[in-house]
């Protein structure tokens, strides 16, 4: 193997220290304008009307009483809405045609002088359809289950190495469960929204935008290159403004239907600025949300713990209207080492909403099963879980063969068990008791790809003594803004004071999503060669003006070895013995993710993610009607997020020494996701040691639990019982 | 969301007579706005009514104590005299909701909050208490959070108060003002069961003011407790609920009032509990005899069930847990 040439590392002067947030003043004046709060004179809003029926064809729109209510400036539908250029990604077609093919889909548009007056009138808009049957459940017995040709991170559906059936029939310990885990919705705290401005072609004497959307994104640029041709568009002349975002956690990696709609609703309009914002209650029907899986995971080992096979069969969803593949067994492809391995996935195209990225996908919901399965394993072999995972610890990539850049997993488990003081040995099941609260701990591993996004580019100008650097990168509340600024200063050598960071905006190069936690990895390479260039063309003592852009240079390292970020989760739990109530008083992860190149915003992702977990291990379910597939618990009253009384001791801490020398010149590898993943596995790992009830479905409630506490605790009284 | 007239009552008389004719009073507004907003209910005109006085706490002779209906619930439950005498009152208020929301609602509105049964809440789907005759999507929907007691095909919703309760636990009764002059009506009968027609929740009628709620007094000696089970530790309705006073004297019950909430079409009084627990004594095998009694009447459904054994698991250790407090003083 020849000698790759992995990334020159920056010396890390700014970057490592914990900057306190540059945008944190702006932000606490209010002065940090969210999408809608833009300004945009004369600007009209739109509100959405949502179908009824999960399928069929729209027969007839009467909006006479809509058109007549005071202040109603246009109601679009399919029979007058402006045409999309491309309609083929049905989710950017809206008001095209009128097929229904899930429950809230949009079906008309009001637009009005006022948000009120538009909604009103969205309520009085009647729309009769043609239904037909729909296919709103995911059952392992569906007639809609198919083989997708890929999953969403781009790799085979299905994989398989040895013989996995041969090694299970043989195996000492087997493991041969299902988990389950549900429809989650993403929520970020700022809700999708819209500001779009229809310019017109002779804009700007032909060169300026056709059309201005200030949306709520985590990439200006994917908005930018995706709508462009639905809309017919130059790119060069969508001009998308993104500067401060309030969350998206997947959910904004990409644009939705809402932002068609505005631009659409624009186009009729022009010029006048149109605002849409996607309610809380829209939320759960248009902008994405993370499947349910139905897992079926099967392990074998020999007497002492090690893996004969791994077998992780997928069941999950997707939708009619648009396929997408969650990931799901993605992770245990390269997670232990086994030399008999099989993963599958199988997926329902159903007549409801569209899902898309949520925090991990993929990752989270199959490393729960994985590693929930890999602690019964433990169980089963008489195991202390953590000794299990050493003995089954890779020593190259088991999926590609490739050697790990630098895989620390074991050192963040036995880390982590030295702070969280784990007790070594097998786990004794319902052994402790506080009062009237079970308590018991547990563990778990995590994991998460390294990413670096293609297609990056970055501008450093030299102007009035400072350095404008300029790449269309996104913040979404995570400190992109501040750890930058870290990056450049590093990459130019100079002091935080000297840099002008420029983002969120199309007039700076092409930039990927904050997404897959490679944002800061892919725009630092960008940047980094930006200011490398600008430096070489330009010295130390640039003159006035002075500018260099550079993109992506190659990094054959990223085809030569398996770099992913790892972590270890220990939970501690308390079960309520009468009422099955759960509450998590201490957290603790420790993380291996490269350099920490903001100590404040990682440890913030961290502890966000956990929390997350957390929310995903005992509280959110995105509940569907059973006949219409729309989602009924769509507020944050009914679908709950962990509230502070739920989060008590949350600690996370990272490896010393951890530089990725792989992947960039920072030396990090991104933490946006990690924290998320495996997090319920080690609170549902521990409610198991508190009470000796394994739930294998989330999130794990009191209903679930006290089914099995009950004969413990030899009530008489069993479910369903006084109903007899 | 409709247009309406904002308009604010300076005193009880003006509040009355600015009722009629689509006026819905407004108080601390955390249900009812939110019920406009969502287009759940409308209305022409809101009259104002957290400046007409009847904000205060009295204490009444032989210690009972009469509470204004605009005495915000926070103010209520930190109310010495409330702490002292009915803990089953204080704990249900602050078992509620979230303190911001605590700082709004008032004692007269939480009493009149709706239902939180997804499908009332949602203008899209039937919904008989929203939409008279349209039926219960909760029937064949989502069913987790349905009625399991005086069920009625005709509407699963229960009440989602949590001091409502305490409030028909301890025999409250609600004073009004309105059309048809003044009247005392108690807790246990200001609530329609769902089979008496869930479109209205209680037996008020259009324009009825209600100024106090009053509290009897519990025989000395009597403890009381409210337990709340829910998954969220804070900020979200009971899944079941249990306000218990218990009065035991040398072992034996005297006296028992024992109400359920998350239940029940109304807060929920657990009578055939109650009598089966005086006379009786305090212990755990009569406590789990009579509490099976009540849930004998339980009809869980489908998705449901679990409310079955949590809420006996938790009448038990309320009322186990008074015992023991009276028999340690
Ligand atoms: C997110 C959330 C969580 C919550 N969680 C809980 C919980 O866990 N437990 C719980 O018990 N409650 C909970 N609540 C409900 C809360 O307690 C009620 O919204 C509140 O008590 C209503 O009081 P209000 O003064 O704001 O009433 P308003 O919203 O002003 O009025 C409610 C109704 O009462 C009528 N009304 C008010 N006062 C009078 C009067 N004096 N005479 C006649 N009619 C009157 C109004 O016309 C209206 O119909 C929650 C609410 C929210 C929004």
């Amino acid at each position: 193997m020849s000698e790759p040439t992995g990334p020159t590392l920056l010396d890390p002067v700014q970057m490592g220290r914990p900057v306190g947030r540059l945008d944190g003043r702006r932000k606490v004046l209010g002065v940090a304008p969210y999408a809608v709060e833009h300004e945009a004179e004369g600007a009209a809003q739109a509100a959405m009307v949502a179908s009824t029926v999960p399928r069929g064809r729209v027969r007839s729109i009467d909006a006479t009483a809509a058109r007549a209510l005071p202040g109603v400036l246009a109601v679009l539908d399919h029979t007058n809405a402006p045409r999309v250029a491309d309609g083929e990604d049905r989710e950017f077609a809206p008001l095209q045609d009128d097929t229904v093919w899930f429950r809230r889909q949009p079906v008309a548009l009001v637009v009005a002088e006022s948000s009120e007056v538009a909604r009103e009138a969205a309520a009085l808009v009647a729309v009769e359809y043609d239904e037909e049957p729909a296919e709103v459940g995911l059952r392992p017995d569906s007639p809609r289950l198919y083989t997708p040709e890929k999953l969403s991170d781009g790799s085979e559906s299905d994989t398989s190495a040895g013989d996995v059936e041969a090694a299970l029939a043989a195996a000492t310990h087997v493991v041969d469960e299902t988990y389950a885990t549900p429809y989650e919705h993403n929520n970020p705290m700022e809700p999708h929204a819209t500001i779009a401005t229809w310019h017109g072609e002779d804009a700007g004497l032909g060169d300026g935008p056709v059309l201005t959307l200030v949306d709520s994104t985590q990439g200006v640029h994917a908005v930018r290159s995706s709508l462009a041709p639905v809309l017919g568009i130059e790119p060069e002349r969508l001009e998308v403004v993104a500067p401060y975002v309030g969350g998206g956690f997947g959910s904004k990696g990409a644009p939705h239907v809402n932002v068609v709609l505005a631009a659409l609703a624009a186009k009729a309009l022009a010029p006048r600025p149109v605002r849409l914002t996607v309610t809380r209650q829209q939320m759960f029907a248009l902008v994405g949300y993370r499947t349910a899986t139905i897992q079926h995971f099967r392990l074998g080992a020999d007497a002492d713990g090690r893996l004969t096979a791994i077998s992780h069969d997928v069941l999950e969803q997707s939708a009619a209207i648009k396929e997408f593949v969650e990931q799901t067994g993605s992770p245990t492809r390269s997670m232990y080492a086994a030399p008999n391995r099989r993963t599958t996935h199988r997926v329902a195209r159903l007549d409801v909403a569209i899902p898309f990225w949520m925090r991990a996908p993929g990752e989270m919901p199959g490393m729960f099963a994985h590693e929930v399965a890999m602690d019964e394993l433990a169980h089963r072999c008489g195991l202390d879980p953590i000794e299990l995972r050493v003995r089954n610890e890779p020593d190259v990539d088991p999926e590609t063969g490739h050697p790990f850049g630098r895989r620390r997993l074991l050192e963040c488990l036995r880390r982590g068990a030295e702070r969280f003081g784990w007790e070594e040995g097998p786990r004794a099941p319902l052994s402790r008791r506080e009062g009237d609260w079970l308590v018991g701990t547990g563990v778990a591993s995590s994991t998460y790809p390294a990413n670096a996004m293609p297609g990056n580019e970055a501008t450093v100008t030299f102007e009035h003594g400072c350095y404008a650097v300029g790449i269309g990168a996104a913040d979404i509340g995570t400190g992109s803004w501040t750890s930058l600024t870290q990056v450049t200063a590093d990459a130019l050598g100079v002091g935080l004071e000297q840099i002008r960071l420029g983002i969120g905006d199309t007039r700076y190069p092409s930039a990927s999503v904050a997404g897959g936690s490679s944002g800061l990895s892919s725009w630092g390479i960008a940047i980094t060669a930006a200011a490398r260039a600008f430096r070489e063309q330009h010295g130390d003592r640039p003159s006035e003006g002075a500018s260099a852009t550079a993109g992506m240079p190659d990094n054959p390292d990223l085809q030569e070895y398996a770099l992913n970020s790892y972590g270890a989760h220990f939970a501690k739990v308390r079960v309520h013995a009468d009422t099955g109530q759960i509450r998590v008083p201490r957290m603790l992860g420790v993380f291996s993710v490269g350099r920490a190149v903001n100590p404040t915003t990682l440890r913030s992702q961290f502890l966000g993610g956990m929390v997350m977990g957390l929310s995903a291990a005992l509280f959110e379910e995105s509940v569907r009607d059973p006949r219409f597939g729309h989602v009924v618990t769509q507020d944050l009253a009914s679908y709950h997020v962990a509230a502070n009384a739920d989060v008590a001791d949350l600690d996370a801490i990272w490896l010393d020494d951890d530089v990725e020398t792989h992947l960039n010149p920072m030396g990090s590898r991104g933490a946006g996701e990690i924290g998320i993943v495996g997090s319920p596995a080690a609170i549902v790992n521990a409610v198991f040691d508190a009470t000796g009830v394994r739930v294998r479905d989330l999130p794990v409630t009191a209903d679930k639990l006290l089914a099995g506490l009950l004969p413990q605790r030899e009530r008489d009284h069993v479910l369903g019982d006084a109903s007899a | 969301m409709r247009p309406f007239v904002y308009e604010r009552a300076t005193d009880v008389a003006d509040a009355l007579d600015r009722a009629g004719d689509g006026a819905v009073f407004l108080a601390g507004g955390t249900n009812l706005v939110d019920h406009l907003r969502l287009g759940v209910r409308s209305a022409e005109r809101l009259v104002d009514i957290t400046r007409i006085g009847l904000d205060e706490v009295e204490e009444l002779p032989g210690g009972g104590l009469r509470v204004g209906a605009l005495v915000r619930n926070s103010d209520l439950a930190a109310h010495p005299a409330l702490r002292r005498g009915f803990p089953v009152v204080a704990q249900a208020l602050l078992a509620g909701a979230s303190g911001q929301l605590r700082n709004m609602a008032t004692t007269g509105g939480n009493l009149l909050q709706r239902t939180r049964c997804v499908y009332f809440q949602d203008v899209t789907m039937p919904c008989t208490k929203r939409d008279p005759g349209s039926g219960c999507s909760a029937l064949e929907g989502y069913a987790a959070g349905n009625a399991i007691f005086e069920t009625s095909p005709r509407c699963m919703a229960v009440h989602p108060s949590d001091l409502c309760v305490a409030l028909v636990a301890l025999d409250a009764v609600v004073r009004t003002t309105g059309p048809a002059g003044d009247r005392e009506i108690p807790m246990t009968e200001l609530y329609r069961r769902a089979e008496d027609g869930p479109e209205t929740d209680t037996h008020l009628v259009p324009g009825e003011l209600i100024t106090h709620v009053d509290l009897p007094p519990l025989a000395p000696g009597t403890r009381s407790a409210y337990r709340k089970v829910r998954e969220r530790a804070s900020y979200a309705f009971a899944l079941v609920s249990v306000a218990a006073a218990l009065d035991v004297v040398d072992g034996r019950v005297r006296d028992a009032r024992l109400g359920f909430g998350g239940v029940c079409h109304r807060p929920f009084r657990a009578r055939r509990a109650e009598e089966a627990l005086v006379g009786g004594p305090a212990d755990a095998a009569a406590f789990a005899a009579a509490i099976d009694a009540e849930l004998a009447h339980a009809r869980p459904g489908r998705d449901n069930a679990a409310k079955v054994p949590i809420l006996r698991n938790t009448a038990l250790a309320v009322l186990a847990g008074l015992a023991d407090e009276g028999a340690r003083s």
